[in-house]
């Protein structure tokens, strides 16, 4: 039996969300962030939204940002890779992106398919502007979460924490 | 209302009259002839015209409409920008935000490239793909009395709402905006959100 403290972090990402006064949460599920998701789905001040494409949600942080409204995106690895161009529209904006990124495709992957872009992941975001950290352990998640929060709503970038899967488990398909 | 060389409405024309007497509507404008189409019809701060992220206007217009449903959103777009981002249309299908609007001014043609042909000029239905994804009031538009009709709706928040306009292919004037765009940002936070759109 895991010990609470290692198994919480998704709660404290919650509260994180709403101590930054997040209104709008964009996704395209993952199960790293499912816990998560059903948190804001149970909160009647998050507009949480599923998405057909990851980049759709950066240009809808983009438009809540217009309208005075915090957002964040909550993806896997694999959905950054949809998101390159979009990025181009809070970097010339100069407009917050916080991106909340489950990794695939690194620690005890199963798939094949994860690894690519799961490798490249970090490249592709700096590449595009975006600071970056990385929580591996329970207790990097809430610091990681909320540097991510500030440096986004702070000085208007694309920021995000990418989610290790050393943290959440690799998928084993039942192997 | 003045029409172009095939007969089609003149697309300056269509987005004349839908800003005309705007009262608090939002627009945001798709990149390209879009852009310049609603600078256009008046360079004012309410007004977001996109230098690029081909494909994320109507996503643009909905997080802006739900993060201020009192006030009407309009998108107005081309078709190969709408086509490139059409899983938004299931996306809002599902929301459903009473205050959105997003119009594709429909001429068939990517023209910023050389006037290639979309798929709109093959046949694809987009306000059939609207309706198709949840937006029961989807409207496919020809004529100018269409368009009074739909600057009405647009204003009645009775939304969401899709319509796909046939617009003359021939190219106009073109008419930029402010390329720096901070500026556009900014300038448009503080006339929704007065000084303190700085400060937040």
């Amino acid at each position: 039996m895991p010990d609470a403290a290692d198994t919480d972090w998704p709660d404290q990402i919650y509260d994180l969300l709403k101590a930054h006064g997040i209104r709008q949460v964009a996704l395209v599920p993952d199960a790293g962030h499912a816990r998560l998701i059903r948190r804001c789905l149970a909160d009647n001040t998050m507009k949480v939204v599923s998405l057909t494409t990851e980049e759709e949600g950066v240009a809808m942080l983009f438009g809540a940002w217009l309208g005075g409204e915090k957002g964040v995106l909550l993806m896997q690895s694999s959905g950054v890779g949809n998101c390159i161009n979009m990025l181009s529209v809070a970097v010339a904006h100069r407009t917050p992106c916080p991106m909340l990124v489950t990794m695939r495709g690194e620690y005890g992957e199963f798939n094949p398919f994860q690894v690519p872009m799961g490798q490249a992941t970090p490249t592709v975001l700096e590449a595009m502007g975006t600071l970056l950290n990385r929580a591996d352990r329970p207790e990097d998640v809430a610091p990681g979460v909320d540097a991510t929060l500030r440096l986004a709503f702070n000085t208007f970038r694309p920021a995000a924490t990418l989610l290790g899967q050393r943290l959440l488990g690799a998928k084993t398909f039942g192997r | 209302m003045q029409t172009g060389p095939s007969g089609k409405l003149n697309r300056r024309a269509v987005v004349r009259a839908l800003l005309e007497e705007r009262g608090g509507l939002l627009v945001i404008g798709g990149l390209g002839a879009p852009a310049w189409d609603i600078t256009d019809a008046g360079d004012v701060p309410e007004n977001l015209p996109l230098w690029g992220g081909m494909g994320g206007a109507a996503m643009m217009g909905l997080g802006l409409a739900l993060a201020q449903p009192t006030r009407p959103v309009l998108v107005l777009t081309g078709d190969g920008e709408m086509l490139m981002g059409v899983g938004a249309l299931a996306t809002i299908g599902v929301q459903r935000p009473k205050n959105l609007a997003v119009v594709v001014l429909d001429n068939e043609h990517y023209g910023e490239t050389g006037m290639q042909e979309t798929h709109t000029r093959h046949g694809v239905d987009l306000a059939g793909m609207a309706r198709a994804a949840g937006i029961a009031d989807a409207r496919l538009l020809r004529t100018a009395d269409e368009v009074q009709a739909l600057r009405g709706a647009v204003h009645a928040m009775a939304g969401p709402l899709f319509a796909q306009v046939k617009v003359d292919e021939a190219s106009e004037r073109l008419v930029l905006p402010p390329r720096e765009a901070a500026i556009l940002q900014a300038r448009f936070r503080e006339a929704v959100l007065g000084a303190a759109a700085h400060l937040q």
